[in-house]
């Protein structure tokens, strides 16, 4: 029977041989992973059902990512209990100065292969289909459940295939192909599906935008969305996993739900408008907007990408007067990096703030949330109301060009405006 | 598994888990003190609308975004009875069942639905009715109302553990 990748996943990670879309199954993870805000909640979950000692120590994994570093005494205890429980239950743990956020982690440090199920207490966990992985969020209990007995129950989903075709143009990266995506399908387009990213402008993408556009899959309300493995995906797993994998792909005559193409040489650089991932418009069209604050960083968007993107606008420049510029690399290995490429020289020089990796003002946590009446460009992933702090204050989505060109302008600009030091 | 109460209504689709519970509060991880924040970003007046016995109606797409269970502890803690939805988003009805907290998606019965509205569902028998005028609903999978009727996946972790 012909069968979609996301059906040949669930169907090697379950006991029954009946994945249709709809049917319920219990799915076996290889691997769970929580981090300060929604571990604790689950191992009080755990404790309540009795459980005292998670499946197996080997396929879990605990990251303290969003106050980090703790924001007050409550953010503190929290850091805390994970350390603690990680500690008693002999599972690895990324504490400050050790990982940086979440998934950018878990993927440069070899914890993720194509064909994986892993679950994880964050809705972001659809970052790993970058490699090919089933990646999914989920809430603090489903994360005990996994945590005691390395299984969630799963609807199958069904599959929307997006084909990339074509070349992308300048100051166009892996956020304008998700956002391009989430502005045709919706915010909710996703709900109950699967995103299955194929064609020869996702085979020409590297990981680091792969990351990009896999981490917004949730933002079109899928259960995940994946890149199948390829030459690409294997060279960068070279050294980094000892992990066995295959290449696999959906059978060609495999039914999916909904095919969508998009040319990649049609676009041009996108923006996520105030209050919603899917209120997509060119940059023109969002043109002169007064930005308070700008923000690179996030799960998939501190990248050393992002960071050489975000160079290329504010090298020999200055950030505007009346801006602000936040930049955080999304881990200790991507901070080194660009430290030893000198971009973070670079980055002070221009004017901006480099902060140690953490999810921070990404969802309001701290470390440059915004006030009333403030406006943002970030190349994060949530732009809702409030999503930064003050709900009267607005969030715009962009990629690292286009946020960097804003820092340098002031307001939103065109990136090639910037390089060509138009008058702005 | 029959619920009756009156509704509070979010007239609104696509409303995220961020209003529903802003980022700030994360750092809290007790129910009892998440209550406090719940409806935070959106309005914090609809918690003064909540009574003993409230069935939340909601729009499409209802908590959407971030995983964070704290909106349904919140819920949960606030004693809502039911969630009455044009449609949810995945997380969130995840979160909802896995918590014992009947989600249901009937989209004509959420337009008919006005604040306080008397309202009765029947969650085995795949009926709403809303101020007297009655819904079929799809019958919940086996699965999700076993879990519902067992109090969520507490209860079913606990007897799989004492099956062990």
């Amino acid at each position: 029977m012909p069968r979609t990748l996301v059906e040949k996943i669930l169907l090697s990670h379950t006991k029954t041989d009946d994945v249709s879309p709809g049917e319920i199954l219990m799915v076996e993870c290889d691997l769970v992973m929580a981090n300060d805000v929604s571990g604790p909640v689950a191992f009080r979950q755990m404790e309540k059902m009795g459980a005292e000692k998670v499946f197996d120590p080997e396929k879990v994994v605990m990251v303290a990512d969003h106050f980090m570093p703790a924001k007050d005494a409550k953010s503190a205890s929290l850091q805390r209990r994970l350390k603690d429980w990680s500690d008693e239950q002999s599972v690895y743990y990324y504490g400050q100065g050790r990982g940086g956020i979440e998934h950018t982690v878990l993927v440069e440090d070899g914890w993720v292969a194509p064909g994986m199920v892993i679950a994880g207490g964050d809705s972001h966990t659809c970052t790993y289909g970058a490699l090919g992985a089933f990646g999914s969020g989920f809430g603090s209990t489903d994360i005990a459940a996994c945590l005691a007995f390395g299984e969630f129950w799963q609807e199958v989903p069904g599959t929307i295939q997006v084909e990339f075709v074509g070349e992308k143009g300048p100051f166009v990266s892996g956020k304008d192909l998700i956002l391009a995506l989430i502005g045709e399908i919706g915010v909710g387009g996703g709900t109950n599906m699967a995103l299955e990213f194929v064609g020869e402008g996702a085979e020409a993408l590297s990981i680091d935008e792969r990351l990009a556009v896999a981490n917004m899959a949730i933002e079109a309300g899928s259960e995940t969305g994946f890149f199948p493995a390829d030459d690409t995906t294997a060279e960068y797993l070279e050294g980094r996993t000892e992990r066995v994998w295959s290449a696999e792909h959906s059978d060609p005559d495999a039914e999916f739900a909904q095919k969508v193409r998009i040319d990649l040489g049609s676009l041009s650089p996108l923006i996520a408008l105030p209050h919603s991932p899917g209120n997509v418009v060119t940059v023109e069209e969002a043109k002169g907007r007064k930005i308070d604050q700008i923000y690179i960083g996030n799960c998939a968007n501190g990248t050393m990408t992002d960071l050489r993107q975000t160079a290329e606008m504010l090298r020999g420049r200055k950030v505007h007067p009346d801006t602000r510029a936040i930049i955080v690399p999304a881990s200790q290995k991507v901070y080194r990096e660009a430290m030893a490429e000198g971009l973070l020289d670079l980055f002070v020089e221009a004017g901006a703030v480099v902060s140690t990796p953490t999810c921070g003002a990404c969802f309001g946590g701290h470390m440059g949330v915004m006030a009333e009446g403030e406006t943002a460009i970030t190349t994060t992933n949530r732009n809702f109301k409030g999503r930064m702090g003050s709900t009267e204050a607005e969030v715009h989505i962009a990629n690292a060009y286009v946020a960097g060109a804003a820092a340098v302008a002031g307001e939103i600009v065109d990136p090639a405006d910037v390089l060509e030091g138009a008058p702005v | 598994m029959i619920l009756e109460g009156k509704a509070v209504v979010i007239d609104q689709d696509n409303v995220d888990t961020d209003t529903l519970y802003p980022g700030a509060y994360l750092n809290i991880e007790d129910p009892e003190e998440m209550k406090n924040y719940l409806f935070e970003g959106l309005d914090s007046s609809l918690r003064d609308q909540l009574g003993d016995e409230t069935v939340l109606v909601v729009g499409e797409n209802f908590g959407s975004g971030s995983s964070r269970e704290h909106v349904v502890q919140g819920m949960k803690a606030w004693n809502i009875r039911c969630v009455l939805g044009k449609s949810f988003a995945r997380i969130f009805h995840r979160n909802c069942i896995n918590l014992g907290l009947p989600v249901i998606q009937q989209a004509d019965a959420a337009d008919a639905a006005t604040p306080e509205s008397e309202i009765r569902v029947d969650v085995d028998g795949g009926e709403v009715v809303v101020d007297g005028e009655r819904f079929e609903t799809a019958a919940l999978p086996p699965f999700m109302q076993d879990m519902l009727s067992s109090g969520g996946l507490v209860p079913w972790g606990r007897e799989r553990l004492d099956g062990e």
